[in-house]
């Protein structure tokens, strides 16, 4: 196995000097032209030869390597006027201020140097140092050191400074920074030289890093680099010819400008204040920054993120038969996807059988890698192969069951997004997974799409099995409780099983549990509760409330008539029914922590199995009439509502009578507004518990009330009435000038007017509560867009600000350069996602 | 970790139990102590910015408790971790001194003192087009001091006068002084006072606590703003860092979240680690990270490269996202252990460079014994040169010691 050793120790950064870039060039460039009329490259043009190669055949002129081999030369074009370096202009209008005009000496006065250790100047220092030379020069006083008078001096962006009135030529500024002393350049941090932020010479890109491409009709279309390098070319040229024939100053400096702006637009695309160079279509080039910055950028896109082999995608589908820990992946997948493994003398007969499968068959081989090299298996060569194989090989051979991969979903917010699941080979074209995984994911199976990772060696391997498979993240970092468990029809079928009432003979108890956990001997008939204890371990003991619990004001116990109290007495369910609390709540907590990752996971698989068998023995579903509400009950809301109408009626009255009281820190209109609010709100409020009152103990309510799907409010809405809707948190205004809708008078601000749903979904909404009601949805979704976009990037630099922290052995957390930021992680140095283990001591709090 | 290492909240609690207990609780404590190496950093990042998607831009105020509500959701957390200078809603609520937080007058007094009060809200100004003139009438003393500066001509006692030549520079006038505080404290923009128990407590809608920690009459123990820039410069970094992690749990709290409070504290050490606060992001602890790379992969990345050019900057690849950018594995969780084996242990034939010297001395190669035997076999040994090759080998101590005797 390759032996992973630090290759690289640091990266020093800095700037080329002109020696430099002529040392690294392989050719000088002069000439814009690059291809002559035969179509070879031109020596001396920007597709010189000796800069490396980009079509295959062909031998380097300078390393003589083929394509692939020769990484490719630098060249360099000889600037007849020196220019600015675009990126440095600032820092070039900062140091002209800070020396002096006329002996290029820091402005500071020797006292005022002594005052700082030369060899370590801190960065406030330098602030400083920068700041006192600058007001030197900003106020026109003398240089301490040889008494010249300073000039103010102007920044034009993006490249001109101005003394006065005159411009600064590039080759004075190059003349003055030539005379700074290396000595100063300690005091502001700079290790370059500066006259090297004045370009004479620029270094040509190789073209392996601009390659041309080749069109289908024989035309070549080069690099973007590779225009501005041109256009630059083309104006030195220029500039040359007018200096050698004398010409006028003015024209010398237009084109000297010109120059100048090449250079920078060559370096930087998007700098603000000049135009951005185009191509011929319009398009804005491409140049060296751009390559770099933003997400597309080099940076972002290559470096920070890397692509991967050994990895698949497809469609998603649920399985309750498999194990929350594994995932079923399809044949045709399984055919593509290898593992290396080594031959020892264990499994060789094993491997020379999948050799002999060939590629094409599933238990088969891809690749074996000998001494020798590395040799693809075919179905002309795998006998031979097969015969050959010897200890110490490397066998890739394909997936199969047991093995481990590394199951994800995007967008991957959390580290479980990505967990370790046993490979399960299986026919058919999707990923399946066990439904109770959905939760970490936040997968559904309407179409979405996952990723699988195959990790290659053995020590990721181990290392995704023991820290990413997914028993080992039932518990959730961000609040150590458990997010994964039974849900939906889990639930829903665990109450239909656990609640007081039906006994099961032993037939009927088979049918339930088969497969899933021996029925006890000696026993003629069962309850569901006694079904449900044959998962839990014998001397598991625990009392808690179930999600249905009304939380009374004085408990009831066992006498509970929701069966909301849950007790559980050496692994036997005496009383409550298991519900989300049981299947994914405060009973899974105590089996994680207490009797480890691998017995959850099967009482996951388990209890989730026997739910659903339980459910598809009793039938669930629901309908229209599951919402009925009895004559009396619609009477009571419609009478509710027609007192909250006339409450309003009356604000509005007090209000126009001016009348009305104002909240205290608000205006007139917004205390109505306010008031209005609360009779409406509280109205919806009555009518809910209304509602909830007279729903009789159906399928809906049981789902709502169990936490399986939906909740209350879901169910008031069918059944009663829908309540205000709202657009940013106020009623409906915008519409018409002073109405919503052209439905009512103007200056209407009566509740149906406003946006007051008094329909429900049963009986329906009338044209314009539907079209209120559409409205407050449409907010919602515009607001859902914006919020991933938003909370995307919080949590991007979050990460970034964040990922050095770690936990050292010492117990602290320290981060970026080892600068501590807790003695103690999180005060007490436990972990959120083991707290759970202390759980049972922190009751007195 | 001895029991000695255990935090001070923990060994206090220690003390009450009996031995049994005692050992079974420290069990328990010690499976829930983090393991070194985790990347508790990431984990906090992603447990507060995943429910970031689950979180409401806007919350629905409820009516009747207005005064309570903040804005809270996503844009707030946002304006947590961004330090944010001028938070949208900033609020303060203030606690009045013993002797008088009972008393409802001396509650209202103290809001008329914090309440800012602008020039136009308590008095009459109008331009007089006809004259070129600026009438302002009022009876107020304070008012009255203001506009002193502005004119001298004072007509009948409480009216005053303001002639400009053009109605243009009227209009500036006024302008300037409609934006004249008269009395009250910059920035308090709303007060109101809440009966809490028996005692009167005041709720502003803007916050200034620099100036309001200085009046007299409030229990300086129970005043607090939702600013957190304020609170830290009012006291200090600790405060600034108490108030992160109390602003940002109040709005997981609002949405129902359940966050870990580690998770928060740890964003707030960070945030504050230098003695400032640092927003989260490139104007903070992104920006300011020592690695070159580091912060070219998040933003501004031409910015970073050219300065480092001319720093001459070095990077010494210890963070994630270099390590990430050359290729190596991260120095965090399994990346950050090496392994060491003792010497004992270590493979008798070591597998690379020591090879050579002991190609040169096949004489040495193999068990102790049979390298005596070998040696006495040669005919003439050069034993000082056997020694060195053996020194720089496997330096064996008994071999050594066997060949210095057999020099004498």
């Amino acid at each position: 196995m390759a032996v992973v050793r630090k290759k690289i120790n640091e990266i020093k950064f800095g700037v080329f000097s002109p020696k430099m870039i002529r040392k690294l060039s392989s050719t000088r460039i002069y000439t814009p032209n690059t291809y002559d009329e035969d179509g070879y490259p031109v020596e001396g043009g920007l597709m010189d030869p000796r800069l490396g190669v980009i079509d295959p055949g062909i031998r380097c002129k300078t390393c003589g390597g083929r394509l692939g081999e020769c990484k490719g030369h630098f060249g360099n074009i000889e600037l007849i006027r020196p220019v600015i370096h675009v990126g440095y202009a600032k820092e070039v209008y900062n140091l002209l201020r800070m020396t002096c005009r006329s002996c290029s000496r820091l402005l500071l006065t020797e006292d005022e140097l002594k005052q700082y250790d030369i060899e370590n100047i801190r960065d406030f220092e330098r602030e400083d140092i920068e700041k006192t030379a600058m007001k030197v020069s900003n106020s026109e006083k003398k240089c301490p050191h040889c008494e010249a008078e300073q000039k103010k001096i102007k920044f034009v962006r993006p490249y001109s400074y101005y003394e006065g009135e005159d411009k600064l030529l590039v080759t004075d500024v190059k003349e003055r920074f030539g005379k700074i002393i290396d000595n100063d350049l300690k005091y502001l941090h700079m290790e370059i030289r500066p006259e090297w932020m004045t370009l004479e010479t620029i270094p040509v890109l190789p073209i392996t890093t601009r390659p041309s491409i080749t069109l289908e009709s024989a035309d070549r279309s080069e690099d973007d680099l590779t225009h501005k390098l041109v256009d630059i070319l083309r104006i030195n040229q220029r500039l040359e010819e007018n200096i050698n024939s004398g010409a006028p100053q003015l024209i010398i400096e237009d084109l000297w400008a010109l120059l100048q702006y090449h250079v920078a637009t060559y370096f930087d695309n998007g700098i603000t204040g000049i135009p951005p160079s185009r191509h011929r279509s319009g398009r804005p080039l491409k140049t060296i920054a751009q390559r770099l910055k933003s997400k597309e950028g080099r940076f972002r896109k290559n470096l920070s993120g890397k692509r991967v082999n050994f990895s698949a995608r497809t469609v998603i589908s649920p399985d309750p038969n498999l194990s929350i820990n594994e995932v079923a992946v399809p044949e045709l997948i399984a055919l593509e996807l290898t593992v290396p493994e080594e031959v020892s003398d264990r499994n060789i007969e094993g491997l020379r059988k999948l050799v002999l499968n060939g590629p094409k068959k599933h238990p088969g081989v891809h690749y074996v890698i000998t001494e020798e090299g590395r040799r693809r298996v075919m179905d002309e060569n795998k006998e031979f192969i097969a015969e050959n194989l010897k200890i110490g090989d490397l066998v890739e051979r394909h997936i199969d069951d047991g093995d481990i991969g590394i199951f994800n979903r995007q967008p991957s917010l959390h580290r479980i997004s990505m967990m370790a699941h046993h490979i399960k080979v299986l026919p058919y074209n999707t990923l399946r997974m066990n439904t109770a995984v959905c939760a970490p994911y936040n997968a559904d199976f309407d179409g979405d799409e996952m990723n699988l990772h195959i990790p290659q060696l053995e020590e990721a391997v181990a290392e995704a099995e023991t820290l990413m498979k997914v028993q080992e993240c039932i518990m959730s970092p961000r609040y150590g409780k458990a997010i994964m468990g039974g849900r939906h029809d889990h639930v829903s079928g665990m109450y239909l099983l656990t609640k007081k009432g039906d006994r099961f003979s032993r037939v009927d108890a088979l049918k339930l549990v088969r497969d899933i956990i021996p029925l006890p001997k000696n026993k003629k008939s069962f309850t569901g509760k006694e079904l449900f204890s044959l998962l839990l371990p014998d001397d598991l003991n625990l009392i808690y409330k179930a999600k249905l619990c009304r939380k009374c004001d004085k408990c009831r116990m066992e006498e509970c008539p929701d069966e909301a109290y849950v007790k559980i007495e050496n692994g036997e369910l005496k009383s409550g029914i298991i519900d989300t609390e049981g299947l994914s709540g405060t009973l899974l907590n105590e089996l994680f922590f207490h009797y480890g990752s691998d017995l959850t996971r099967i009482f996951i698989d388990k209890s989730t199995k026997m739910s659903i068998r339980a459910i598809m023995t009793y039938g669930f579903s629901v309908g229209v009439d599951e919402e009925d509400l009895p004559r009396e009950a619609l009477e009571k809301i419609r009478k509710l509502v027609r007192g909250a109408e006339d409450r309003v009626d009356e604000l509005i009255q007090s209000y126009n009578k001016d009348e009305l009281k104002t909240i205290p820190g608000r205006s007139l209109k917004e205390s109505l507004e306010d008031k209005i609010m609360g009779v409406l709100g509280k109205a919806r409020n009555e009518a809910g518990s209304i509602a909830e009152e007279y729903i009789p103990q159906n399928n809906a309510s049981i789902m709502a009330r169990t936490g399986a799907r939906g909740n209350m409010l879901n169910l008031t809405q069918m059944a009663s009435m829908l309540g205000q809707q709202a657009v940013r948190g106020s009623r409906i205004t915008r519409g018409y000038y002073d109405r919503t809708l052209p439905h009512f008078k103007k200056g209407d601000i009566s509740t149906k007017a406003k946006g007051f749903v008094k329909s429900n979904f049963k009986v329906g909404l009338n044209p314009t509560e539907y079209f209120f009601h559409s409205m407050g949805g449409r907010e919602s979704l515009v607001d859902t867009a914006i919020r991933t976009a938003r909370s995307g990037y919080m949590q991007r630099r979050l990460i970034n600000a964040l990922q050095d922290l770690k936990l050292y052995s010492d117990g602290t957390v320290r981060g970026d350069g080892g600068i501590i930021t807790q003695f103690v992680y999180g005060g007490d140095g436990i972990d959120p996602m083991k707290r759970g283990y202390l759980d049972r001591y922190m009751e007195n709090d | 970790m001895i029991e000695r290492d255990i935090p001070e909240s923990i060994a206090d609690r220690l003390e009450s139990m009996d031995k049994n207990k005692r050992k079974e609780f420290l069990d328990s404590y010690h499976k829930a102590l983090v393991e070194p190496g985790e990347a508790v950093g990431t984990i906090a990042a992603q447990s507060i910015g995943e429910p970031g998607t689950q979180m409401t831009l806007r919350t629905f105020h409820y009516a009747g408790v207005v005064e309570l509500s903040v804005p809270l959701g996503l844009p707030r957390l946002i304006e947590i971790i961004d330090a944010r200078r001028n938070p949208k809603d900033p609020r303060m609520i203030i606690h009045l001194e013993k002797d008088i937080r009972k008393d409802e007058k001396k509650a209202n007094e103290m809001a008329k003192k914090l309440l800012e009060v602008f020039l136009p809200d308590i008095c009459d100004m109008k331009i007089d087009v006809k004259n070129n003139q600026l009438r302002i009438e009022t009876n107020d003393e304070d008012i009255k001091k203001v506009l002193m500066k502005y004119t001298e001509d004072e007509t009948g006692g409480d009216v005053y006068v303001i002639e400009k030549e053009s109605l243009y520079d009227l209009k500036k006038i006024q302008n300037k002084l409609a934006k004249k505080r008269i009395r009250g404290v910059k920035g308090i923009k709303k007060v109101f006072i809440r009966k809490e128990g028996d005692e009167y407590v005041l709720y502003t809608n803007g916050s200034n606590m620099k100036v309001v920690y200085g009046m007299s009459g409030i229990d300086k123990k129970r005043i607090i703003s939702n600013d957190i820039r304020q609170i830290y410069e009012t006291f200090g970094v600790e405060a600034g860092r108490n108030i992160i992690v109390n602003e940002a749990v109040k709005v997981l709290e609002d949405q129902d979240l359940d966050v870990d409070i580690r998770h928060i504290m740890l964003v707030a050490d960070q945030m504050t680690v230098t003695g400032e606060i640092q927003a989260v992001g490139r104007q903070g602890i992104s920006g300011s990270k020592e690695s070159v790379l580091a912060r070219a992969s998040f933003e501004e990345t031409e910015k970073h490269i050219l300065m480092a050019g001319l720093r001459g900057e070095v990077d010494t690849l210890d963070g994630v996202p270099e390590n990430i950018i050359i290729g190596q594995p991260i120095p965090i969780g399994t990346g950050m252990v090496k392994l060491a084996i003792k010497s004992s242990l270590a493979p008798k034939k070591p597998i690379e460079g020591k090879k050579e010297t002991a190609g040169e001395n096949k004489v040495l190669d193999g068990k102790v014994s049979d390298v005596k035997k070998k040696i006495e076999k040669l005919d003439s040994a050069d034993y000082k040169a056997l020694i060195e090759a053996e020194k720089k080998g496997e330096n064996r101590k008994t071999l050594l010691k066997w060949l210095e005797s057999q020099i004498d």
